[in-house]
C-alpha cells in the first residue's frame, strides 16, 4: 500500500498487518545479529583504543605526546569521513577477509570499522571524567598502572562508560540500516527495497517501528543498568 | 632521637603556561622517627606539592629525600612502588574508590601489596575496628558522612602497617568535632603503632591538638622550625607571627564565648 494512492490512515492500519510483520522476522533476526556482533567488536577495539588514548594524554598515567597526538589525528580523519564513505572503503577489507565484499558478515566489518573511532573518543572522554585524586590515591599506595586502569579507572567510570555505549550502539543500529543497501540484509534492506523503490509504505512504517522500538529498548537498558550501578555505589 | 624523614635543600619549579613558577625552593626538614610533626603555611605555600614530592607522587629538580635511611629520589621504579607500601597517605577530600564498599576499599592497598588472602580479611576487620568502622564495611563511600569517609582514607592508610604516614588536609574539609575525633584517631594510631606523621595543614588548632613539632613553610621556604608552642608564643616568620597573632584572637573569642576547638 503506498501515500500516493491511499491515506494515511489507511497505510497505518495496513502497516500493523500480521502478514507484513511474518516477513519481517528474518530481517528483525539479521538487524539484531548485525548490531551485536558490530557492537562487541566496537567494544572491544574501542575501549583498548580509548584506553590507550586516555594514558598517552599529556596528563595521563603515560604520557606519550607524539604517539598521541598522532593517533588523536588519525582519529579524527576517519571520524570525518561520512558513513556511507566508509562502508565503500571496507569493501576491499571485507573481501579480504570473507572473500566476498557483500553480505551480512562483510558489512559487519564496515559498520565496526566506522564506530570504532567514534567510540574510542567516547571511551576517552568517560575515563577522562576520573577524579584526578583517585588516581593519585592509587599511585600513593604502590599501584602499578596496569591496576590502575584495571581495578580503579574502569571501575570508577563505569556508569558513564555504558551510558556510552548505549549511544554508540545506537548509532552502530542505525549504520545497519544503511548497510542494508549494500546487502548486508536486516530492516534497513526492507525498508529500502520496499518503501524507497516500490512505494510500499506500509511495510516502510512497520520498518521504523521497527527501529524506534530497538533504540527505545537499547537506550532504556543502557540508562536502568548505569543509574542501577549508581544507586547500588549510594551515588544518586 | 632517631631521625626518620630527612629531607634536604629540596627544589620544585613548575611552568604553568610556560612561566617558572619556584614552589619549593630550597627545603630542609628532620622529622623525628614517631612523632606528629605538623607543616603549617598559607594557600599555595607548596604544602601539597611537598607532600607529594615525599612519595614521589610529584619529581623534584634537585636535592635529597632520605625516609627511613632510604633514599627515595634515587629508588627505581619498581622498588618504588613497594617503598610506597610502607607509606600511607591521607587527603583533603578522600579520594575513596566509590565503585568498591568499605571493606573493599580497606583491602585494596593489601591486595596490592601481596598479602596473602587469608592474611587480609583479619587485617581489614582489625584496622576497620580501629577506625570505629566495623558496621560500615559493606557500604560503599558514597552512603558515609565526611568524618566517616575519612576513618575509610585512614584505615586504607594504616592497613599495610606503614611506618610512616603523609596527612594533607585531612580534617580541613570536616566539622569541628568531626575533625576532634579524626585527630583523636590519628594521635591513637601514632602512639598504638608508633606510626610517624606529617600533618600538613593551615589549621593551627590541629597542629596545636596534635603535633609535638612543627615547621612553617612559607612561600616554599621552611621560614622556622621547632616546638610548636614555642613558635606559637614567639614566632620569628611573617606566616609564624600572622598564624600567632590568629590564634591569640581566637583564644580570647574562646574566653568570651566558651568555645573549643
Ligand atoms: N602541577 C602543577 N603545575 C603547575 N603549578 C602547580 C602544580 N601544582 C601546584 N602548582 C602551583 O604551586 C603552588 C603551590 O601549590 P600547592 O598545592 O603545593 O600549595 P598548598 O600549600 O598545598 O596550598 P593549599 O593550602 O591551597 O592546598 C601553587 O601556586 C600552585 O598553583
Ligand atoms: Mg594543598
Amino acid at each position: 500500500m503506498s501515500l500516493l494512492d491511499s491515506s494515511l490512515w489507511d497505510v497505518i492500519k495496513a502497516s500493523l498487518d500480521p502478514a507484513i510483520w511474518k516477513e519481517l522476522w528474518g530481517p528483525i533476526g539479521e538487524t539484531i545479529y548485525m548490531t551485536v556482533v558490530s557492537s562487541l567488536i566496537m567494544l572491544v577495539f574501542g575501549l583498548i583504543i580509548g584506553i590507550l588514548l586516555t594514558i598517552t594524554n599529556p596528563d595521563g598515567l603515560i604520557p606519550l605526546k607524539t604517539s598521541y597526538t598522532v593517533s588523536g589525528w588519525v582519529i579524527n580523519c576517519l571520524r570525518s569521513l561520512p558513513q556511507m564513505i566508509m562502508i565503500i572503503l571496507m569493501i576491499p577489507v571485507a573481501r579480504l577477509i570473507f572473500g566476498k565484499a557483500y553480505g551480512t558478515n562483510a558489512c559487519i566489518i564496515a559498520i565496526a570499522a566506522s564506530c570504532i573511532p567514534m567510540y574510542a573518543r567516547i571511551v576517552e572522554s568517560s575515563l577522562l571524567e576520573i577524579e584526578k585524586g583517585k588516581i593519585e590515591a592509587a599511585q600513593a599506595i604502590g599501584s602499578n598502572n596496569l591496576s590502575i586502569i584495571v581495578r580503579i579507572l574502569l571501575p570508577e567510570t563505569l556508569p558513564s562508560l555504558i551510558r556510552g555505549f548505549t549511544v554508540s550502539v545506537i548509532s552502530v543500529l542505525s549504520m545497519t540500516a544503511l548497510a542494508g543497501m549494500f546487502g548486508a540484509g536486516g530492516i534497513g534492506d526492507i525498508a529500502v527495497r520496499y518503501g524507497y523503490q516500490r512505494f510500499q509504505h506500509d511495510r516502510l512504517f512497520a520498518c521504523v517501528y521497527i527501529l524506534i522500538i530497538m533504540v527505545q529498548l537499547i537506550q532504556g537498558i543502557g540508562n536502568l543498568v548505569s543509574k542501577q550501578i549508581l544507586k547500588n555505589r549510594n551515588l544518586i | 632521637m632517631e631521625t626518620y624523614l630527612k629531607i634536604s635543600d629540596l627544589h620544585k619549579t613548575f611552568y604553568p603556561h610556560g612561566k617558572p613558577l619556584k614552589v619549593l625552593d630550597g627545603i630542609n626538614l628532620e622529622v623525628d622517627k614517631g612523632e606528629i610533626f605538623g607543616i603549617i603555611g598559607f594557600s599555595g605555600a607548596g604544602k601539597s606539592t611537598l607532600a607529594r614530592c615525599i612519595n614521589r607522587l610529584e619529581t623534584s629538580d634537585s636535592g635529597s629525600i632520605e625516609l627511613g635511611g632510604t633514599d627515595i629520589l634515587k629508588l627505581p621504579k619498581k622498588k618504588l612502588l613497594q617503598e610506597r607500601h610502607k607509606i600511607g597517605m591521607i587527603f583533603q577530600n578522600f579520594n575513596l574508590f566509590d565503585s568498591m564498599t568499605v571493606y573493599q576499599n580497606i583491602a585494596y592497598p593489601l591486595q596490592i601489596a601481596g598479602v596473602p588472602k587469608e592474611q587480609i580479611k583479619e587485617r581489614v576487620q582489625e584496622t576497620a575496628e580501629l577506625v570505629g568502622l566495623t558496621e560500615k564495611l559493606k557500604a560503599h563511600p558514597g552512603a558515609l558522612s565526611g568524618g566517616q569517609k575519612q576513618r575509610v582514607g585512614i584505615a586504607r592508610a594504616i592497613v599495610t602497617k606503614p611506618d610512616f604516614i603523609i596527612s594533607d588536609e585531612a580534617t580541613s574539609a570536616l566539622d569541628p568535632q568531626t575533625t576532634i575525633q579524626i585527630l583523636d584517631l590519628l594521635k591513637e594510631i601514632n602512639r598504638k603503632y608508633g606510626i610517624t606523621i606529617l600533618m600538613i595543614t593551615h589549621e593551627l588548632d590541629a597542629i596545636r591538638y596534635i603535633c609535638s613539632r612543627m615547621a612553617v613553610l612559607e612561600e616554599g621556604r621552611i621560614t622556622e622550625s621547632g616546638q610548636v608552642r614555642d613558635i606559637f608564643e614567639n614566632p620569628n616568620s611573617k606566616t609564624g607571627e600572622l598564624f600567632a597573632k590568629v590564634f591569640k584572637l581566637l583564644q580570647s573569642a574562646e574566653l568570651t564565648h566558651g568555645g573549643g576547638i
